[in-house]
């Protein structure tokens, strides 16, 4: 056995000494890649289930840190060990099931909330030969799981016969579903570059630029359309403590309350893997080439780094109105992801048909450009849109409904296409 | 019997079992919960047959989209929680005909297909794919030979039904 190997490369060594030990005992090929299978797919979970009980520990520090507290600190080195002693908490809880409720359907949703977050991570690399699976439509399968979590929260809501619960359903659905239309067309921006839905081919179509540079408007857009995915401040509507008191997750006790918690800190952490992969170049670093565990340490680096900005926009952020949110998704961020998948694709192609030599430098410097005229564009068009609002209001203030002298000819005309428009705009102010 | 027969069998049970519960359940959010496993079924028995594409997009509309949208509106309905209306109606026996219809139908369309009528003769194989699937595929929705006249029908029928959307929920003006 190769020792430095062992050190630069331990999954696939010890998956090669495994392979040999099986056919060793006699089984056959077969059977030892369906043995193979079912402990790759143990680790992976484990390690899934493993991470929150850091996480967790991680932003409430820094979330404390932000708001001038010490935060846990006694339980273990620096209160490491707190998250397992609220585990074990969790655990010897009483397990209530509220009259009236859907007995079946309330003790699926937590699990299938774990579920759906950790399906994501089948398909997501560590290093150039550390995945579970390289799937080639991975971004559409993780698209397609994403919506697996929004079924569980729903039935979670639904089942647990309390009105509150409800309404966290219902906001669910609302929000999820609205914000899932963005996500998957700002996650396209980045097949489009590369060519593949796989998630290793993004990654190594990353080698020299990365699409953050190539396509930042995408990035950006995927970034905060994937915090609202998770429900997370300032997207938290469907727990908002201070509306619905907890939402959906208001009847659950112990573990299963636990699972949801679980599965909302991974799903966070996933957000930042996930624009890892798509927009940061992923395991791609100093030696990760050579080194395997190169790439794992520049993956979870750069990981860690969206996680960190989920908790701080955690912790600055106040929640959206509903309305503003659903205004925010429909009117600002589905268009402008569309328009960004139209500049990418009519500039890249061109790219490709008018200048096949250009280096990689050139044709990123080139997306760049594309992107920030397309920035320019948007943000003179809302500043355009938001004077005209001011002037109607304005005007409607002190001429009482006759400040649009062009569409005056109809005595109604003016009052009925402003009223609502006044209405909405109320209680902002 | 080899992993993949035991991986159909188990599949095609558990689909075949929520289909049964779709249509014998007395809640209605039950049934549409059936409905969920069955169409996720349906999507294993693509990814079967290395139709990793159609599995992702079975998973993603279905479920994640039209699913959704049934759960939610019999939840905006009414009180689902203490339902258990009359399972059929006097109209049961139409409802049946029109099953028996469609799936005479439909096992008569597949039966004409001729790389199907290859596959039952005995000794056949699956026939494989040689390179990126998902590319082959899409080239074929754009190429005037193939399918760009019904991909490009649909979309039309989508747009068709977008503007119907918004015509019916949007703002009247007078």
């Amino acid at each position: 056995m190769d020792f430095s190997k062992l050190l630069t490369d331990p999954i696939n060594e010890i998956g090669i000494l495994l392979t040999n030990l099986l056919a060793g005992l006699g089984l056959a090929p077969g059977a030892i890649a369906v043995v193979q299978a079912i402990i790759g797919v143990v680790v992976i979970a484990t390690f899934c289930l493993l991470l929150p009980l850091f996480l967790i520990w991680f932003e409430r520090r820094i979330v404390a840190r932000m708001q001038d507290r010490v935060g846990p600190n006694r339980v273990g080195w620096q209160g490491l060990l707190q998250t397992i002693a609220d585990a074990i908490k969790l655990l010897i809880k009483e397990d209530i099931t509220p009259i009236g409720a859907d007995v079946l359907v309330y003790n699926a949703a937590p699990i299938l909330s774990v579920i759906a977050v950790i399906a994501m991570w089948a398909v997501i690399p560590f290093a150039h030969n550390m995945y579970g699976v390289d799937l080639n439509v991975g971004v559409l399968y993780i698209a397609a799981v994403g919506s697996l979590g929004t079924l569980a929260i729903m039935m979670g809501g639904w089942s647990s016969n309390n009105k509150y619960a409800l309404l966290g359903a219902f906001r669910t659905a609302a929000q999820l579903v609205s914000y899932e239309a963005p996500m998957i067309l700002s996650m396209l921006v980045p097949v489009i570059l590369a060519g593949t839905m796989s998630m290793t081919g993004i990654v190594n179509a990353q080698s020299q630029v990365w699409f953050i540079f190539s396509a930042p408007i995408a990035a950006a857009l995927f970034f905060i359309t994937s915090v609202a995915e998770v429900g997370r401040t300032p997207f938290d509507l469907l727990e908002a403590e201070s509306e619905i008191v907890a939402g959906f997750h208001i009847e659950y006790t112990g573990m299963k309350f636990g699972m949801f918690f679980v599965a909302e800190f991974l799903h966070a952490f996933t957000v930042g893997s996930l624009t890892a992969v798509l927009f940061l170049g992923g395991w791609s670093g100093p030696f990760s080439d050579a080194s395997p565990l190169a790439g794992v340490f520049w993956f979870m680096l750069k990981s860690f780094l969206g996680y960190f900005i989920v908790i701080l926009m955690r912790a600055t952020l106040p929640r959206l109105r509903i309305d503003h949110m659903l205004d925010l998704c429909w009117k600002f961020f589905t268009p402008l992801a569309l328009a960004s998948i139209i500049v990418t694709m009519l500039v890249d192609k061109s790219l490709t048909t008018l200048l096949p030599n250009a280096d990689a430098w050139a044709r990123g410097g080139i997306l760049f450009l594309a992107n920030v005229l397309l920035g320019w564009a948007t943000v003179s068009l809302l500043a355009a849109s938001a004077r005209k609002m001011r002037l109607a209001e304005e005007g409607g203030a002190t001429g009482a409904g006759h400040d649009a002298p062009g569409d005056g000819h109809d005595e109604h005309a003016p009052m009925d296409a402003h009223a609502p428009a006044h209405a909405s705009q109320a209680p902002a102010h | 019997m080899t992993a993949l027969q035991i991986i159909f069998l188990l599949t095609a049970a558990v689909t075949f079992g929520s289909a049964l519960l779709v249509v014998t359940s007395h809640n209605l959010v039950h049934a549409a919960l059936s409905l969920v496993v069955t169409l996720f079924g349906v999507a294993v028995l693509f990814a079967l047959l290395d139709a990793g594409f159609l599995a992702v997009v079975q998973v993603t509309l279905y479920i994640g989209a039209i699913a959704i949208m049934i759960i939610f509106a019999i939840m905006l309905t009414r009180r689902v929680m203490m339902d258990s209306g009359p399972q059929t109606n006097t109209q049961w026996w139409a409802g049946a005909l029109v099953a028996l219809a469609l799936f005479v139908a439909l096992s008569w369309v597949l039966m004409q297909v001729p790389s199907l009528q290859a596959l039952s003769a005995p000794g056949a194989t699956l026939p494989t794919l040689s390179g990126d699937s998902v590319k082959a595929l899409g080239l074929a929705f754009v190429d005037p030979n193939q399918y760009v006249i019904p991909f490009e029908v649909a979309s039309v029928m989508l747009l068709v039904a977008f503007v119907g959307a918004i015509v019916v929920a949007g703002e009247s003006k007078k």
